[in-house]
Order: C-alpha cells, then structure tokens, then sequence
C-alpha cells in the first residue's frame, strides 16, 4: 500500500478513525482485581471504551490500598477493612471476586475459572500482581504467632495481634516491609527483634550508605537488630511461637514473627498458557504487551503492576519488574490507553519509577532505580541532621535519588534522571554542603554487559513524551 | 540574547490592570535577560524546575551586584523567607510549631467560626450602602482583624500595625526613575518599630500566654533550640506583612474576576460547595504574589537554552506560568472547577507560602459570605484604581453597587 | 467516603492537615498519614484539603463496588 502523498495519509487517518471505533467496543477482561486492575478498568473507561468489562480477582474483597496496612493499621489507628479505594469514576464493570483464574487459553481467547467456569475475551490485561513469600518450613510456617503482611486480612489479624501486647515480636528481613513493620511496633512500644540476612536494612533497594543509615536509625529507635543471620527454626510449643534460632547459634524468645521475605509473583495459572511468564513476572514491550514464550509480542493481552516486567529505555532498555504503588497506576493508565488504540497511538510506559516508605518517623521517598548504580552521594543535608538526599549514578549519569525528610527537593533530580544528567551532580546546593565524595552504592551489580548510548526523555505530557539518544561525552 | 525592557514595562503602573500579555510575551522568549541584568523566567515548566532546584538561592546576599534593599540597615536578621536552607529550615519550622502540623494541627481550623463570624459582621455592615468600597469595607478588615487575633495583638493596636505594614510593602516597588532611598528609609523604620512593638508585646505574653500563636511561640517548651529575639522579631514582622497584604488582594481579585464572570459567579452561589476549587483557580488566574523578586543561582544554570549566570537576579514570573497553554488548558478562562490544578498561586517547593492554609480558608468564607449577601453586586469601575506594586498586585478600591 | 493519596506526589505541604486535621497527619516531620475511610461528619473538610493539595495528590470517592454488580 501506499504511504506516500495527501490520499495515503487521508487513507491512514480513516483507518485509524475506523480501528478506534473498533477497539473501544468488545469484551476485556481484567484478571486481578486491586490497585492496577481498578485504575486500567477506570482509565478505559476514561478511554472511551463502551464495551463489556469484567474483574477477576481472587480476595472476596473489592480493592483495597495496602500502603496503610503497614503503617496506620498496624499503629492501631485504621482499621484493615477500611482501606478501601475510593472509585476514581463508575466503570460499569462486572467484578468477579472471590474467584481465582487457573489458566488462560491464549489461542482460544478464555481465562480459565477455579469455579470450572471459563471467561471469554477480546483483549485481557493481567494484573495478578504477587503474594508474600512464605515461610519455608510449612510446619513452623503454621504456628500460631507467626504471620506475613500483604493483604488486607494478613494486615487485621497481624495488628489484632499486636493490640493483644506481645511480649516480643520478631520481623525476619529488613526490606520496606519489615522495616516499617518494626518501626509501628516500636511507635506501639513492642520489644522488636530484626533479622536480616544482609549486613544492613534497605541494604538490597538503596545500597550500603543508606543502609547504614537505616541500621543507625533502627537502633536508636530501641530495635534489636540482627544483620547477617538468618533465622534457622521458629520453635513453638502446642502450636504456638515461642521462639527462634539464629544461623550464630542464638536465639530468642518471641510469640509473634513477621516473615517479610519480600514478593513472590502470581504466574503460575501462566504456565501452560505460552506466555513469558515465570518467577520473575509476565514479560511485555514498553507498550504493556505481553510476550509469548518465544519473545513475539502479542497484541490481545497486556500486562501492569508488579506482575509485569518491562524494558525501561532510561536504564539501557533492562526489564524492569516494581513493586511499587505508583508503577501499578502509571502502567495500567498506559495498558488501558493502549488496550483501545490503534498501533500509531499507542504510548509507552516511560514513567521514571518512584516509591516511598515511612518509618521511625522519616518520610523516605525514591526516584529512578538506585539499584542501577555504582556511586552514591550525599548531595543535601547529612544523615546526623536525619534528612538529606543521596543521589545515585551509573557509569557517569544520574540514574536514581532518595530523600529523607526532604521531598520538596526530589522533582529536581527526578529531572536529572530523565535528562540523564551528569554524575555526580554539580556543586552549588545552597544549603551548603561541602565536600562530599562520591562513594561505591555498594547494590547488586547492574549486570550491564555493553555500554550503548545514553537515553534521555523529553516533554511534559504523556502523548508527547519521547526519548532522545544522546551521545556519550 | 539582547536585552530588553519587558521588566520595566511590568513594573510600569499603566500596565497594572492587565499585565497578561506581556507575559504572554515573556513565555514567547522563555527566558528574558533585562537590561539591568537581570533574568525573568514565564514559563510553566521551567519556573517548576528552578523552584526544586538547589542551586537556587533565596539569599540576595549571593548577588554579585550588592542588593541592599531592606537588609542590613536595621537591627533585624533576615527572615526565612530570603535565607536558604539548613537556616530556612531552622527558623520556619521553629515558628510553624504553634501554627500548623505536626505540633499544633489545629489552630488553622479552630479559626472557622471566628473568620465566619468576622466576615458576616462586616457584610452585615454593607447592607446600607448603594455604593461600598469592597477593599477598605471588607477585603481589607477581614485578614487583618483575623492575623492580629491570630497574633494576640491588641485591638487598639491594630491601626499602628497597619501603618508599618503600609510603608514596609510601599518600599517592595520603587517606581522607575524615582530615589528609593527614601521609601526605603522608611520601611527600615517601619520594620525596626514593628519589630520593637511585636518584640514587646512577646515579653509581655511570656510567661503569661493569652491564647494566641505569639504566646505559644515564646512559651513552648521544646528541646528544640529556640528563636533567639531577633529573629523572633523579624519572624512576626514577616508573618504579619505576608499575612495583611496578600489576602486583601485575593479577597479583591476573587470579587473582581466574580463580577466579570457572571456565569461562574451564579454557579458558585449555587454550589457553594465548590468555593475551594474556585479558591484555587483564582490562585491560578489572578495571584496575589505575581513574581518572585529575589532569587539567585548559585552556579551558571542553562534553562531553555539560555545560561543564567552565577549572582545573576533572578526573576519568576509565577503569575505567567499559571498562564502557560502548555500546562493549562485554555488559560486565560476563569474555570472554577478547574481540573488538575497545580498552579503557583503560593509558589512551590521549600519556600511555598507559609500561610498558604489560613489565605485559603478566609478567602472561601469571605467569598461565600458575599455571594449570599442579598442584592446584585455589579462593578462600578472596571479596571478598578490599582495598588502600586507589581508583586502584591491587587485593586487599591473596588467599588461596588448592590442592586 | 474513602481517600488514597498518592505518596510519590506529596511533598510534604501538609495543606490536608491544616485543612482537615481530623484525617490528615504528619507522622514526624514530613510523612503523612490519613484515615482511608473517614467519618461522614469529616467530608467537607476532606474535600476542602483535596482541593487544595498543591500536587493534587489526594484521590477522594465513593468505595469500589458501592455500584455493584458482585458476581462471585
């Protein structure tokens, strides 16, 4: 066909006029039915799209935010079953709950029910998001006492727990999770032990300098901290937690323990569906679609949230998996976009990623993937002030940065990171620190083989974001 | 880049009642050098930018031309508002205790009834009148009773308040070719007697608190270091300019942009559930600080394309950037349900308004109060008389009929 | 009524405490903390604090599924 002249983009326009009627009718299926599937039902909505919507979602409860479930309903202040989200619009969706999908037929176009039922399809977006890691040992794993925190029934019975008065509870891992479970059970006055395998807390997201500083700030708050044990056995007696053993050969007495061992992903109803889907998330393009197992993008099921992996241009096109809240709603925006538009409207995912914990009473936020560093500098304040901003570079370019207690300042090096700006950042910041050096961050390699050009962003708004290649200097 | 006059055309007073086009034209260039030296920025996303940015200094001391202008002549220490972090932060979060969270959450909203209270009596007082000045019989009277009250100060006392307050603002916008020296020289005294006064009346609250946010600052008891008397001083003397002046005008430019929107005005008396979001757009639409005089990088910064030299003035134009299309739909309509609006009305990032929660909430009571005030307001004088200042811009008088 | 507010946003202004002091609250310095489901008596105040977030952070509505249809 001819794409030349005023009648080939006359032709193009009609089509894509044409293929926008046809992709905003049809039946999509949503599969997971929290913070991602609500905001991509929302969003098609918003869309345009008029046709049928369903939710699939395995909790009997409708969505709910889980950032509260670690903070103000384990302090005792909101109860579990109140953190509901609020409906952003009506999305006229049919909201199948309580039912779990087991597998999905992509040539015949169905989700497979755990009611034997089956959900055909136009287009799926799956947003199955993950679940905690439990506890290796199924038999120490079900005495009473021992818990984990990821859903809104883990968050009630874990604070109902802690109203009760343990005399010592015990957190295995000191991620984000654990780290603010230990940190409402010091505000609530518990006795916390900690126990991380790592030589510091937040050591595996932020490296060994805020991981320092995370120790300091666990101890002074009264925690027993414990880096580089592992726990080797949950004793109990009649079925209760009594205790733990420690890989140094201590041990404890505690009658509740947290397992924050971090995520495990929901994908296994994939594994005979021929996608790319594994332990480490349902593979898709910038574009959220997903990839068959061979790596050829399907162009009927997407993917959002923390179940997805996805290339990230600003950090050398790696795939990015984030368990992070604002990933999910960003994506499933981009997901829903894409889900009714024609293939020239489609948008990437070009979101840089951002989280934020609260613990021992500091507000930590984070920009861009301080993982995917090699240097980290302290570019405002100081930890002795318990605020400051680490900022963190790869291979001479600003790639990350994380605030404690001053989030005014985060927009900006949000900004270097999208401009892949130089590392480290010049002087000058008025409040006047001198003299910092940058040092090793100190994180998991980034396992980058070949150097390739640097990429930056450009624009404001989301349709008219785009990347730009710069040439290395 | 040539250097051009759009700074002193700004400033000129006939350009007072509608300064949009020029910049309107500020946002064509991005980013202005001016004739004196000095850089103006207009544009949306570039103000946003060098309002996180921490080579941006608030501290005229880091000019490399000597700026004088209201520092060092009188005994007091520069306040918060053009001192840079970790000092900034020091003395702003020392003062925020008895103002806001997290020490004391509620003072702002313990003050509804009392603002409401304050504004029904003086619109109550309008029903006589076929012909009312909104700013002296209303805008006016209503922040200034409400801070003094906020303050602990004297009843009596507040007609003297009003006369420092007076000259020290008069002395923000010395008109082109005239000597500042002297309207400077009296803010400097101004400042140094308000000063005085408000350092007096802290003694006198010290140790014997009335209920006011002045007796807790000098009576708190926390193991935080304290503000020592000066900057006490000049912390009140701040405060109590910031919260007199600006608010007038909002009050005034929300009736003024009412009255020349009729349909927005008969929706909000309608719904008055939407105030706060109209509150909001007003601060996009009509601001009552429209630049940021007295910033200063403090390094060589490229914005647009251009590089802003170290020592450099550096000028934001936040009234322009609330009017950027490529930030806001249609900007130049007055939408009281405005949708996504992040506008500047009271800055962004560390230096954002500090009393940003009490201007919101008199300025929603003091609107709705006079949408229910029976009659058909109509404007008597459009443009009305304008005050001086390119910065508090805002009417002198707003004379109004109710018909 | 329910609220979510997104944390990546907020920057800590604390307008929603001021306004709303009942649902809103910093935890320290700068975090901030909030009722998700705050009482009936609260919703003008919550609205009034919504409005005014100067990064527009808070999301305020109805729960999900108070339209319904459930399928289970």
């Amino acid at each position: 066909m001819s794409g030349n002249g005023r009648d080939g983009q006359d032709g193009k326009d009609r089509r894509d006029r044409q293929g926008v009627r046809d992709m905003r009718d049809g039946r999509i299926v949503i599969v997971g039915a929290s913070l991602a599937g609500l905001r991509a039902a929302e969003a098609l909505r918003d869309e345009g799209f008029s046709g049928s919507l369903t939710l699939v979602g395995e909790e009997p409860h409708p969505p709910y935010d889980r950032p509260p479930l670690s903070k103000q309903v384990l302090l005792g202040r909101v109860r579990a079953q109140d953190c509901g989200l609020p409906a952003r619009r009506e999305t006229d969706a049919q909201w199948m709950l309580g039912v779990r999908a087991t597998g999905l037929d992509p040539a015949g176009k169905r989700v497979l029910l755990g009611n034997g039922d089956q959900l055909p399809y136009d287009r799926l977006l799956i947003a199955t998001g993950t679940r905690a890691r439990p506890w290796p040992d199924s038999g120490e794993a079900a005495l009473d006492g021992v818990f984990t925190l990821r859903t809104s029934d883990d968050a009630g019975r874990l604070a109902e727990r802690l109203e009760s008065g343990p005399r010592r509870v015990l957190v295995i891992g000191a991620g984000f999770t654990g780290s603010e479970i230990a940190s409402a059970c010091r505000e609530r006055g518990l006795e916390v032990t900690v126990a991380e395998r790592g030589r510091a807390p937040l050591i595996g997201a932020l490296g060994a300098t805020a991981g320092a500083f995370a120790a300091t700030l666990q101890r002074a708050h009264g925690v027993d901290l414990r880096c580089e044990v592992t726990v080797t056995a949950l004793r109990g007696s009649g079925g209760r937690l009594t205790g733990a053993e420690f890989s140094d050969g201590s041990r404890i007495d505690a009658d509740v323990a947290v397992v924050a061992l971090g995520a495990v992903r929901n994908t296994e109803w994939l594994a005979d569906s021929g996608l790319a889907a594994g332990p480490r998330g349902v593979a898709c393009d910038a574009g959220c679609r997903a990839f068959d197992m061979y790596g050829i993008v399907t162009d009927d099921i997407f993917v959002a949230g923390d179940v997805a992996r996805f290339p990230h241009p600003l950090f050398e096109y790696q795939m990015l998996a984030l368990e992070h809240w604002g990933n999910a709603v960003a994506q499933a925006e981009v997901a829903a976009h894409n889900m009714v538009s024609p293939a020239t409207l489609r948008r990437p995912h070009l979101a840089v990623p951002a989280f934020w914990s609260s613990q021992f009473g500091l507000n930590i936020k984070s920009v861009g993937v301080p993982t995917f560093s090699d240097q980290v500098v302290i570019a405002q304040g100081s930890p002795e002030e318990r605020r400051l901003v680490a900022v963190y570079g790869y291979r001479g370019r600003v790639t990350a940065a994380v605030s404690v207690n001053m989030a005014k300042w985060l927009d900006y090096y949000r900004h270097l990171i999208e401009t892949a700006a130089p590392f480290p950042p010049g002087p000058g910041a008025a409040d006047g620190v001198a003299g910092s050096e940058p040092v090793p961050s100190d994180v998991p390699d980034p396992h980058v083989l070949s150097h390739g050009p640097t990429v930056a962003l450009t624009g404001h708004l989301p349709d008219r974001r785009l990347t730009l290649l710069r040439p290395d200097s | 880049m040539s250097a051009d006059t759009l700074f002193r055309r700004i400033s000129d007073y006939a350009n007072r009642a509608d300064p949009y086009p020029l910049y309107e034209e500020l946002r064509e260039k991005k980013v202005a050098r001016q004739e004196d030296g000095s850089y103006l920025v207009g544009t949306y996303h570039e103000i946003a930018t060098l309002l996180h940015d921490p080579r941006i200094s608030s501290d005229r001391r880091n000019r490399t031309e000597p700026d004088d202008t209201l520092q060092g002549a009188d005994q007091l220490p520069p306040a918060f508002i053009s001192v840079d972090d970790p000092e900034h932060e020091r003395l702003r979060s020392l003062v925020m205790r008895p103002f806001g969270p997290p020490h004391t959450p509620q003072r702002i909203d313990a003050l509804h009834g009392d603002i409401t209270r304050i504004a029904e009596e003086l619109a109550g007082a309008l029903r006589n009148e076929d012909s009312i000045d909104l700013v002296d019989d209303f805008a006016f009277p209503l922040p200034v009773t409400v801070i003094c009250r906020l303050f602990g100060v004297p009843h009596d006392d507040v007609p003297q308040i009003h006369t420092w307050a007076d000259a020290i603002v008069d002395s923000l916008d010395p008109a082109a070719g005239e000597d500042p020296a002297p309207r400077r020289n009296a803010a400097l005294e101004a400042r140094s007697a308000m000063g005085m006064y408000l350092g007096e009346l802290a003694g006198k609250r010290r140790g014997h608190p009335t209920d006011d946010m002045l007796s807790a600052l000098v009576n708190d008891e926390s193991p935080q270091e304290r503000l020592t008397q000066p900057e006490l001083m000049s912390s009140m003397v701040l405060l109590l300019i910031a919260g007199h002046e600006t608010t007038v005008n909002l009050i005034t430019n929300g009736m003024l942009t009412l009255l020349r929107n009729p349909d927005a005005l008969e929706r909000l008396r309608n719904e008055p559930a939407l105030m706060p979001g109209a509150v909001e757009e007003l601060l996009r639409y009509e601001p009552p600080v429209q630049f940021l005089p007295q910033r200063t990088p403090l390094a060589d910064i490229e914005v647009a394309g251009v590089t802003i030299p170290k020592g450099a003035p550096l000028i934001l134009v936040l009234a322009s950037g609330n009017r950027d299309p490529l930030r806001f739909p249609d900007p130049d309509r007055f939408e009281p349900a405005r949708e996504d609006n992040q506008h500047f009305g009271f800055g962004s990032g560390i230096h954002s308004c500090f009393g940003a929660p009490l201007a919101r909430i008199e300025t929603q009571i003091a609107l709705n109060t006079l949408l229910r005030h029976p009659g058909n307001p109509r404007l008597l004088e459009d443009p009305p008389p304008y005050r001086r200042s390119p910065v508090l811009r805002g009417p002198r008088h707003l004379p109004i009929a109710y018909t | 009524m329910r609220i979510a507010v997104d944390l990546n946003r907020c920057q800590g202004y604390a307008q929603c405490v001021f306004l709303a002091p009942g649902v809103f609250e910093l935890h320290g310095d700068e975090a901030l903390m909030y009722t998700p489901a705050p009482p009936a008596d609260q919703r003008e105040r919550v609205l009034r604090a919504a409005a005014a977030c100067p990064v527009q952070a808070i999301v305020t509505g109805e729960p999900v599924g108070s339209e319904g249809p459930y399928v289970r």
